[in-house]
């Protein structure tokens, strides 16, 4: 073995350890990062038109999941959250926060007509009533399949905006026993 | 000396958080050790026992009739309940409880489990609270740590007299 071939042997051992120490500094972080922080998803359906999808199947959003903000399983009334189907454990739904635990609501289309909402759980609703799988088909979700707290739409560029957490006034609660932190009327 | 103390310190919380992301990766897709409190699970599990968890079954769906699971509380999703699957979607289930007079079955719905404790005296599981969304479930117990305290004891005691 040459001088000249060591040492390139060296380079290369030097080289596969630097990416070998970047790649598992990198790939955690950045997992952790998604799990934990935020990422990005892209809105199919049209369950909650007009808020998300306004242009059907031409055009799909792509919203800005905020995981940090719901760590602790805290939600409010008329947030747009992401949650794992009850349904399909495989999949995502995006819906809006109706009714938090102790409220009483009245349903669209549930076989009952008033539902208390249980301890622990929350009635999530597409703004897109009758198109929409939802509370009114599968009950109260638990928040244990809470995923992620939607904030903003990022792409199509004209459709920037923050997602308000708005609860439109039909939809209010019954009867609530926890006081929301946004001004009710 | 103050720019060796800020590098130091930046260092630290550098490492500190590379080493919480591996610890979380780890936790989340591979498994860990916990301890489960409570006697719903006797006599296969006691409180206060150690059990190794690992979490690859539940994201490929591998769970299975039998296993023993832990779960996100349905009523509670900051706690977790460690209880055994009785049934995966579409199995027909005794759903009444110990109290009841009649006794009920129901098929177990799309994307839920029936999970039940082995010490059914003492158990509040879906008997109680229904069945359980198949999302609420963190991962799989395939390994109980056995300690023998009463062994332990005998063999110090044994050692002193002699």
């Amino acid at each position: 073995m040459t001088a000249g071939m060591a040492q390139s042997q060296g380079w290369v051992t030097r080289y596969f350890k630097a990416f070998c120490k970047g790649f598992f500094v990198a790939v955690p972080v950045a997992v952790t990062f998604l799990d934990r922080v935020a990422c990005v998803a892209r809105v199919e359906g049209a369950s909650m038109q007009p808020s998300l999808n306004p242009g059907g199947s031409q055009s799909s959003d792509v919203v800005l999941l905020n995981h940090w903000k719901v760590r602790n399983f805290e939600v409010q009334r008329g947030d747009i959250v992401s949650l794992v189907s009850p349904k399909n454990p495989e999949q995502k739904i995006i819906k809006r926060v109706i009714a938090l635990e102790g409220d009483i609501v009245k349903t669209i289309g549930h076989k009952n007509r008033y539902v208390k909402v249980p301890r622990g759980h929350i009635w999530v609703e597409g703004d897109h009533h009758g198109h929409s799988f939802d509370s009114n088909s599968f009950g109260p979700v638990s928040l244990g399949l809470l995923h992620a707290h939607a904030t903003h739409i990022l792409w199509p560029p004209e459709r920037w905006q923050k997602l308000e957490s708005v609860l439109p006034p039909e939809r209010l609660p019954v009867q609530s026993e926890k006081e929301s932190l946004h001004g009710s009327p | 000396m103050l720019r060796g103390i800020l590098g130091k310190t930046f260092r630290l919380v550098g490492y500190t958080i590379q080493y919480a992301c591996i610890a979380h990766c780890a936790f989340e897709y591979v498994g860990g050790v916990v301890m489960c409190s409570g006697p719903s699970m006797e006599p296969t599990i006691q409180n206060s026992d150690i059990v190794c968890a690992e979490n690859l079954s539940r994201h490929f769906y591998g769970i299975q009739r039998g296993d023993i699971v832990i779960a996100k509380s349905p009523s509670d999703p900051k706690s977790n309940i460690c209880k055994r699957v009785i049934g995966l979607e579409g199995d027909k289930i005794l759903t009444s409880r110990p109290s009841d007079f009649f006794k009920s079955h129901n098929y177990v719905p799309t994307g839920h489990v029936w999970l039940e404790g082995d010490n059914l005296q003492n158990s509040t599981d879906s008997r109680y609270y229904g069945p359980v969304p198949y999302g609420l479930i963190r991962g799989r117990i395939f390994f109980k740590y056995y300690f023998d305290a009463e062994k332990l004891f005998l063999t110090e005691e044994a050692g002193e007299r002699a």
